[in-house]
């Protein structure tokens, strides 16, 4: 069906969809909860990371380090340069949304892939403000309730290797992962940051060869899309 | 250290987004800004894949969460939902533990 036959979102079906995406999304706390209490942090922790950080790629980041025994600030760091991309969208996003004041502080909170994503398909700012504040607003309330179920969960668990919840961070970042290799660069960037990490696991202290190997598959990346 | 540790991330992701939001458009919006956008989520995601699955330590094993790992890539492939990809390589893991 050609674009312009398509029936015209009405706010109706943008809220509805924009809850759609705040379900499914939301729901996956409950493995961001248990697999936090599994690296070794506390259900308060897990919780307060979930409320105050709000994205997940930088939580699992950060509660992947730990797990792996290295140095929390570390951990923190790789979050934040995952953080970084939440910059790029809300450039995207600030003419679409036009908040200034309260409101723009209370929005930024709520800038993720998700709302980002469902707010920039939208035909005008009015649903697109529309799209991001219910997909944000939603997936918000899910991804808390669903962290504190996991995590209580995930506790009551016991022995979490006996669950393969070890298994199951690889699993998270590989998910989080899949829908950016798109492209040859991507891909190539992706090999060779994972090739550099272990070449690097036997001789860094824990948590450093994610940021380093990281940091120079961004740089070569770069190169090679130049040439 | 932890909760230092979480609190640095909750400032600093939160001005992250709130910078986005407040500045004019045209001081980073180009294209070297967003090629390095693009690409960090890729190689830091790809780096914790890869430490996540084979590390313990500073050693390198192959163990029950490369099976975990495999079951994931499949899941993908077959467009299953996060839940399911996670779920199942956990499931894979504790399986071959028995």
């Amino acid at each position: 069906m050609p674009a312009d036959e398509r029936p015209r979102p009405t706010r109706r079906s943008v809220v509805r969809d924009s809850i759609g995406v705040g379900v499914a999304t939301g729901a996956y706390g409950v493995s961001f909860g248990a697999i936090s209490v599994a690296s070794g942090l506390s259900v308060l922790q897990t919780c307060a990371l979930s409320l105050l950080v709000f994205t997940g790629a930088s939580q699992f980041a950060l509660v992947g380090v730990v797990a792996s025994g290295g140095n929390p600030i570390t951990g923190a760091v790789s979050a934040l340069l995952l953080g970084s991309r939440n910059t790029l969208y809300g450039l995207r996003l600030a003419p679409l949304l036009g908040f200034t004041g309260w409101r723009r502080a209370t929005a930024a909170h709520l800038i993720i892939d998700e709302s980002t994503a469902m707010s920039v398909v939208q035909p005008d700012p009015e649903l697109a403000r529309v799209g991001f504040l219910v997909t944000g607003g939603s997936v918000f309330v899910l991804w808390n309730a669903a962290t504190f179920a996991g995590a209580v969960g995930g506790e009551a668990l016991g022995d979490p290797r006996a669950y393969g919840l070890d298994a199951a961070v690889g699993a998270a970042f590989l998910g989080l992962l899949w829908p950016r290799l798109s492209g040859r660069t991507e891909r190539l960037a992706a090999l060779f940051a994972a090739l550099l990490a272990l070449g690097l696991v036997p001789l860094t202290t824990p948590g450093v060869p994610v940021l380093a190997a990281g940091l120079v598959a961004v740089a070569l990346g770069l190169r090679w899309r130049r040439s | 250290m932890i909760w230092t540790a979480v609190l640095v991330t909750a400032a600093g992701c939160y001005l992250l987004k709130l910078l986005g939001l407040s500045v004019p458009g045209r001081i980073l919006d180009h294209p070297f800004v967003r090629r390095v956008a693009d690409l960090i989520p890729v190689a830091l995601l790809a780096a914790l894949v890869a430490v996540q699955v084979f590390a313990d330590e500073t050693a390198l094993r192959f163990d029950a969460r490369l099976a975990g790992l495999a079951v994931a890539g499949v899941a993908l492939l077959l467009r299953a939902p996060f839940l399911v990809v996670v779920f199942a390589a956990a499931l894979t893991a504790a399986l071959l533990r028995l």
